[in-house]
């Protein structure tokens, strides 16, 4: 077996075993931890694959971004330390057995369809490459996509902000919930109230 | 063949009108409404009077034969190359004299509305019903094509039913109303299936060619219709009996003449409308138009003899014993409307055996002068005694004089003495009727003699009998809008009789030669003048003669005074028979069966919806095992099982 | 199906003695893990993480067809690309969402989250 074999199977084993980790563990914060290894794996994979520049995206965004991101929220929503609750054992079962199920029936797909690989030609992906190609705007050039991209990312962190904004009228931090929902809404009501009043 | 463009206009300034009032009249045009109405309607009557001289003096003929002239036609809708609904104006001597009568007649109501309905709310709205019901009847004239006349048919009966119920907050009014739509709707049933029948046999919907194919005998279609039979019929006496029955219910016929006295609900100018010129002709006119291939059928004809003549002898009766005025004049229409029917029954096609066809058209002609006379009479004294019975009227002579004079001149005329108007068309009608069916001409004799008797009755009770019991009102006899129609109508019926009307309008538009048989005239015309006096010595003075002739007649005074019970005849029908045996279970069947089933399949779908709401259990997982596993599901299909 | 029933192809690639099928089935493995903890997890915040884990399987998907089929393009390379950044979108959304759920409902537990049912 060749090198390039061997670490192949390295790299999709350390991926596999991570990630069944990452979705196994009853620690959240531990299994963050797990999902950030899988995904440092996957770009490895990246690497094997020749790709260096989405190894490099990889990396930055999602271990970089991502796995930051959440971890920020495990910090601000849960203890970390706890254990989770366990799974319902009727929906692991299930769960468990529509996976094999899917799994058993993609392999069979796969392994019957012969793909007509190009091995010959050089597969070379160089970054001027992809940037030309990224801000072309003739025939296969990815301009537009670019741009729609760079409008969703922008409206989605307006809507990050809109949706985790908290309401400014709530002067009880504590009274949160559908019960400070109401309350919040009264609140509203008086203060309107008096408003008019004065 | 020259020009008739023009006569689109006459029908479509009365619906101009009607569009106009109907839409801005009670906002904005209010009380000149009636001005505009009568102003558009007189330039109707003036074009329809130019058609009239322009066909009938100067180019209507073509070696001394009428001709029937296409003014006008487009194609609305064509099913196939044969079958197709033209709206056209067909210019012949009967639509011609339609023409005139029916504009001069609606003239002459919208004048005299102008002081009758004075002051009402409705004063716009009234007006925009009177157009529409004129531009309905002026299309049904002209025209050309069978589906056509149905669609200004039904116009027709929409319009009679908007101006019968005008005082809606009236219980009885809205209850007559109703009742002349059903029944005409009902009677238009028959038309409608009757057009079908005509159409499928004769293989077009136009009339001249549908007349041409069904009355030559040699015709594919005329042997199609003749020899396929329904019921040991043959289709062609189905289809023209299905189109009298329609005639007959426009018409105020025997057994469907019911809606006719309740329709007395409506103004008084709009029964003179309906009842002199236009609704109630309209059968009549059917028939006429249709008349060549009516001419060909003998059973057809002898049934519209038949129901004619019993038509016209039933309403006299009824007429003798009623009180209310207006429901005399309706049972006198009906009756004089039976005497052409018959006449057109006992007619043939052409040349002198057509002598009843000219005879019942002219009658037409001169009954819409004094029946409409009669009618805004009527209205003129109803406005003053405000009441419809003779029991709240007599005397009144001394207070109306003109209304007076027209009335007795309408009188006259309807009684059929010399040289009135009535006189003319009658004694043809009772010429044609003796030629062809004795029996029908002693029906006609007996009616004309009760005619006169009721119609005398009636002047009396009103002008003369008891001294005047309401003495002076502050509007007195009426606005010179009311008597100025009068007046101009009581000429027209002195001296419409003196038109050489069988020169113009015939069955075959020949010309035809008419003589008047004085011996002939004698007999019917003294027992007019008999029946006069009698009436005379009966009513001209308040006396206890007629409930003593009342209570020796007995159960038949009673009858006909209830009017032969037929009110009470189809109410029986209808409740005893119809709604129990055959409205309450289809009713039945609907509740139970048609809504059962869609309760069935409602309560189906919500047991099942209750069985299945557990899988919207909210729980996001499931949701995803759910959309896997169909995924799933999807993929094995398409790739193992449906390659 | 039709495309299903080529015949196999037995050549391999000189440089590189891994098939692309057996890239196939990593991705594949990767895509189930990710699938189960997205069916078994209660956490929110770790169904994310499964759904990030589904993702990442088909970009490799992406770069191994690009890679082995179609060497002279870069189609597959922009996909990638292009999921990446919508994924760093979808998790900012998702997260702000989580939040929110949890200032309401004082658990990211999606069990608790159940209001929107028949």
């Amino acid at each position: 077996m060749e090198a390039a074999a061997i670490i192949f199977y390295l790299i999709s084993a350390f991926i596999l075993g991570t990630g069944i980790l990452a979705v196994t563990t009853r620690k959240i914060f531990r299994s963050a931890i797990w999902l950030l290894f899988s995904l440092v794996g996957i770009a490895a994979m990246y690497f094997w694959l020749q790709v260096e520049f989405i190894a490099a995206v990889q990396i930055i965004v999602y271990v970089g971004g991502i796995v930051v991101l959440i971890i920020f929220s495990i910090f601000l929503t849960q203890q970390s330390g706890k254990e989770m609750a366990k799974p319902v054992t009727r929906r692991s079962l299930f769960g468990a057995l529509a996976v094999v199920f899917g799994l058993a029936l993609i392999y069979s797909i796969i392994a019957q369809y012969g793909f007509a690989e190009q091995a010959t030609r050089p597969f070379g992906v160089t970054v001027d490459a992809i940037g030309t190609q990224m801000l072309s705007t003739t025939d296969h050039g990815f301009i537009l996509p670019f741009e729609v991209v760079s409008m969703l990312l922008l409206a989605s962190m307006i809507g990050c902000i809109v949706i985790a904004m908290k309401n400014r009228n709530t002067n009880d931090p504590e009274q949160q919930g559908p019960a400070g929902a109401k309350l919040m809404i009264h609140a509203d009501f008086t203060s309107t109230q008096t408003d008019k009043e004065a | 063949m020259s020009n008739y463009s023009y006569i689109v206009w006459i029908p479509l300034l009365p619906l101009l009108t009607f569009l106009l009032l109907g839409l801005f009249g009670r906002r904005y045009v209010k009380n000149f409404s009636g001005i505009l109405g009568s102003g558009s309607l007189l330039v109707s009557t003036v074009l329809s009077l130019l058609a009239a001289r322009q066909y009938f003096l100067q180019d209507g003929q073509l070696n001394g034969v009428y001709q029937k002239i296409i003014a006008f036609k487009f194609t609305w809708l064509e099913f196939s190359p044969n079958v197709s609904i033209d709206i056209s104006a067909i210019i012949d001597p009967i639509s011609v004299m339609m023409l005139v009568v029916v504009t001069f007649v609606s003239l002459m109501v919208h004048v005299f509305s102008l002081g009758y309905m004075k002051g009402e709310e409705r004063f716009a709205t009234y007006y925009a019903y009177l157009g529409l019901f004129t531009f309905s009847m002026l299309g049904l004239v002209l025209s050309g094509n069978l589906f056509q006349i149905y669609m200004f048919w039904e116009l027709v009966g929409v319009s009679s039913f908007l101006l019968i119920g005008y005082y809606y907050n009236k219980p009885s009014a809205v209850a007559a109303s109703k009742k002349a739509f059903i029944v005409t709707r009902f009677a238009d049933l028959g038309f409608l299936i009757g057009i079908l029948v005509l159409a499928f046999y004769g293989q077009t919907l136009d009339i001249t060619t549908l007349i041409e194919r069904l009355t030559s005998t040699q015709s594919a279609e005329f042997a199609g219709i003749t020899t396929a039979g329904f019921l040991g019929v043959s289709m062609l006496t189905w289809g023209l009996s299905l189109v009298f029955i329609g005639g007959a219910g426009k018409s105020a016929m025997f057994p469907l003449h019911i809606w006719l006295p309740d329709a007395m609900e409506g103004p008084t100018p709009v029964s003179a409308l309906i009842h002199a010129a236009t609704m109630v002709v309209a059968g009549v006119y059917l028939v006429a138009r249709l008349f060549p291939i009516f001419s060909v059928d003998g059973v057809s004809l002898q049934l519209v003899t038949y129901v004619g003549a019993f038509s016209a002898l039933l309403a006299a009766i009824i007429a003798c014993t009623q009180t209310d005025i207006k429901r005399v004049l309706a049972y006198s229409t009906m009756s004089q409307i039976g005497y052409m029917m018959f006449a057109l029954g006992v007619s043939k096609q052409g040349g002198e055996s057509g002598l009843g066809y000219m005879a019942s058209m002219f009658h037409l002609f001169t009954h819409a002068f004094f029946k409409s006379l009669l009618f805004l009479g009527a209205g003129a004294v109803i406005h003053l005694v405000h009441s419809n019975d003779m029991k709240d009227m007599g005397g009144l002579r001394k207070l109306m004089p003109v209304t007076h004079i027209a009335f007795l001149v309408g009188c006259l005329a309807i009684s059929g003495v010399p040289p009135f108007a009535g006189f003319f068309s009658k004694e043809e009608i009772l010429l044609a009727a003796f030629h062809s069916n004795k029996l029908i001409f002693g029906v006609a004799l007996f009616t004309a003699a009760l005619t006169s008797f009721y119609m005398f009755r009636l002047y009396f009770s009103i002008f003369w009998n008891k001294e005047a019991a309401h003495h002076p009102h502050d509007h007195g006899e009426g606005t010179f809008s009311m008597k100025f129609p009068l007046v101009i109508l009581a000429i027209c019926a002195v001296v419409a009789g003196f038109i050489p009307f069988a020169h113009f309008v015939t069955s075959d538009g020949v010309a035809l030669e008419t003589h008047m048989d004085l011996g002939f005239s004698a007999v019917p015309v003294a027992l007019s003048i008999l029946a006069i006096l009698l009436a005379s010595v009966m009513y001209r003075v308040a006396n206890d003669k007629p409930e003593k002739v009342a209570s020796t007649m007995g159960g038949l005074y009673k009858a006909a005074s209830r009017k032969f019970y037929m009110d009470e005849l189809y109410l029986f029908i209808t409740k005893k028979i119809i709604f129990p045996l055959i409205g309450q279970p289809i009713a039945w069947i609907d509740k139970n069966i048609v809504d059962g089933l869609m309760n069935w399949l409602a309560s189906v779908t919500a047991r099942i919806s209750e069985l299945i709401k557990g899988l919207q259990s909210g729980k996001v997982q499931n949701y995803a095992l759910y959309f896997f596993g169909g995924v799933a599901a999807l993929a094995v299909l398409f790739i193992y099982i449906w390659k | 199906m039709q495309i299903l029933r080529q015949p196999k192809q037995t050549r391999r690639p000189d440089m590189n003695s891994i098939p692309l099928t057996h890239i196939l089935f990593v991705s594949t493995a990767l895509f189930c893990i990710g699938m189960y903890g997205l069916f078994t997890r209660r956490n929110m915040i770790t169904m994310l993480m499964s759904i990030e884990l589904m993702l990442n399987s088909v970009n490799i998907n992406f770069v191994a067809f690009n890679k082995y089929l179609w060497p002279e393009k870069l189609e597959g390379i922009f996909f990638t690309l292009f999921i990446i950044t919508i994924a760093a979108a979808e998790a900012a959304i998702a997260i702000a969402i989580i939040i929110n759920l949890y200032r309401s409902h004082n658990s990211i537990d999606v069990e608790d989250a159940t209001e929107l049912k028949y």
